[in-house]
């Protein structure tokens, strides 16, 4: 990111140690708190670890990392993430591209507003669980009843989101579009998506996190591959190091994601503004 | 020959929204646009004139009366506010609207107007001024019949008004294009325009048409567009009627 900062060693002239050692350790200040915070978590893992005594109730780091090792050395570790992913991608793009196709219609349509708005309560307020149990009873203990049912979770929520970035639509821009003739599909990609990019990638951030703990659930209630049927595994051979590992792994990834897809994909769509 | 556009308006009114009541607006209009003619469309602000310009451009349909076009009737419309797609890069914009195949049309525009070296620039990025230019060579590009301006050179420094309607009065030589330009300012009006018609009262109605005798080098000159202007004056203040307002805008 910013890289090295060499700005506070020049303003500050006259102070020692401290500006001039952060800059030694080519750190950029504002990462110091980020750092100082893991550094924590970590600290205090090793603690409780240290004062539980008992490795299979509170495995320390060390073991967790021997988990994961064993785990990525034998395959199954990347196995199960795979499989995993494969799910949250499939399920975040249905859930995006119905959900925002929704929230364009209702929120350029009041009708469709008035109609859509029983059924979004329903969905909003339906927990997990029943759509996920609903699900595997009424499609079966197969692929597509897995993803349909996160999806079902996930579209409410980008559909509410949408909704408000289509109210907001400028109506100059559409009368602009409409006066030089503009094709569908042209005022579509030009027009509309980059005015609701703001609440498309808001929708996206918030669903990501939802889809994948989703997807856990019902990789635990009904798929025999993947992190959440690894966790069951684990679960009931009270495997406490193995499931730290294979969650860890999997927030990694995640965090991955964020940092290598969704943040450039951010950066990208907002360079024109000034 | 048969008229490029022809409005025959009987009324227009704003329903009631909250506490403001119905208002008529428009009254008893008829609009010939013949091919090529350029037209002023003069009248005191809130008078009615983007409204008036918005029925001719067909985008708004509510109204008692009847619009007849000719085809193609294509129609570049130069907003107020430029509307460009902020997101977009200056060539975009132009290229959205232009459709496949135009791309030559495009750059020729860009460089008519000036932007050549802003054609690459997002259009949030562009001054008030570059945005008007681009938004009338986005208008010009589809090589329309008519041409709609909606006081675009309004709240520019006079320089840069100057220059982009020296701009505009080019590129309207070089091509047949009708136009139809809203403004407030007179002397905008004879420079630019070959009949000066006057929108006022309550409702607004046509309450003049005046031709602009000057020949292409004389609309350059700004003391015959002067000369003009003031003769002019008496005649338009008079069609405008009562309101002080006006008188006082169209003097300076």
């Amino acid at each position: 990111m910013a890289g090295v900062i060499r700005g506070p060693t020049r303003l500050s002239e006259g102070r020692p140690a401290a500006a001039t050692a952060a800059t030694r350790v080519w750190l950029p200040p504002a990462l110091l708190p980020t750092v100082l915070s893991f550094a924590a978590i970590l600290l205090l893992w090793v603690v409780a670890a240290g004062i539980a005594q008992n490795p299979r109730l509170m495995p320390g780091p060390g073991l967790v990392m021997e988990r994961l090792a064993e785990g990525w050395a034998s395959g199954d570790l990347q196995h199960h993430l795979m499989a995993t992913l494969a799910r949250v991608a499939a399920a975040f793009l249905l859930a995006m591209s119905i959900g925002t196709a929704i929230g364009i219609l209702m929120g350029r349509s009041l009708l469709a507003d008035r109609l859509g708005q029983p059924w979004l309560l329903l969905f909003l307020n339906m927990p997990a669980l029943v759509v996920i149990i609903l699900a595997y009873i009424w499609i079966g203990l197969v692929e597509a009843a897995a993803i349909f049912a996160v999806a079902i979770n996930k579209i409410p929520n980008v559909a509410v989101t949408v909704r408000e970035g289509a109210k907001a639509l400028d109506p100059d821009l559409a009368q602009m579009a409409r006066v030089f003739r503009l094709g569908r599909g042209t005022v579509l990609r030009h027009v509309v998506l980059p005015q609701l990019y703001p609440y498309i990638a808001a929708a996206a951030r918030s669903g990501l996190a939802l889809v994948w703990k989703i997807v856990l659930v019902v990789e635990l209630l009904g798929r025999s591959s993947g992190i959440g049927f690894k966790l069951g595994l684990f679960f009931q051979f009270f495997d406490v190091a193995s499931i730290l590992a294979y969650a860890l792994a999997f927030i990694a990834i995640v965090q991955l994601i964020e940092w290598g897809i969704l943040q450039p994909l951010d950066r990208a769509a907002n360079r024109w503004r000034r | 020959m048969a008229p490029l556009l022809e409005l025959e308006l009987d009324q227009k009114t704003f329903p009631a929204a909250g506490e403001a009541p119905a208002r008529r607006v428009l009254a008893n209009i008829h609009l010939t646009l013949e091919p090529g003619a350029r037209v002023a469309l003069l009248g005191p602000s809130g008078g009615g004139k983007t409204t008036l310009l918005n029925l001719v451009a067909g985008l708004d349909a509510d109204y008692a009366g009847r619009l007849t076009t000719a085809e193609p009737c294509r129609i570049g419309y130069v907003f107020q506010e430029a509307r460009l797609l902020a997101w977009r890069s200056v060539r975009d914009n132009l290229r959205l609207v232009a459709g496949a195949g135009a791309e030559d049309a495009v750059e020729r525009l860009i460089v008519e107007v000036g932007l050549q070296d802003a054609a690459r620039t997002y259009a949030s990025r562009l001054s008030l001024g570059m945005a008007r230019r681009a938004a009338i060579a986005r208008a010009l590009v589809i090589e329309p019949e008519l041409l709609v301006l909606d006081e675009p050179f309004v709240s520019l420094d006079p320089a840069t008004a100057m220059r982009l309607r020296l701009l505009l009065l080019d590129a309207l030589d070089r091509r047949r294009t009708a136009m139809l330009f809203v403004t407030h300012e007179l002397g905008e009006a004879v420079m630019l325009a070959e009949r000066i018609i006057v929108l006022a009262g309550e409702p607004g109605r046509l309450q003049g048409s005046f031709a602009v005798a000057l020949g292409p080098a004389e609309r350059r000159d700004p003391e015959r567009v002067d000369a003009e202007r003031r003769a002019l004056l008496p005649r338009v203040t008079a069609a405008m009627g009562e309101s002080a307002a006006i008188r006082s805008r169209t003097a300076c």
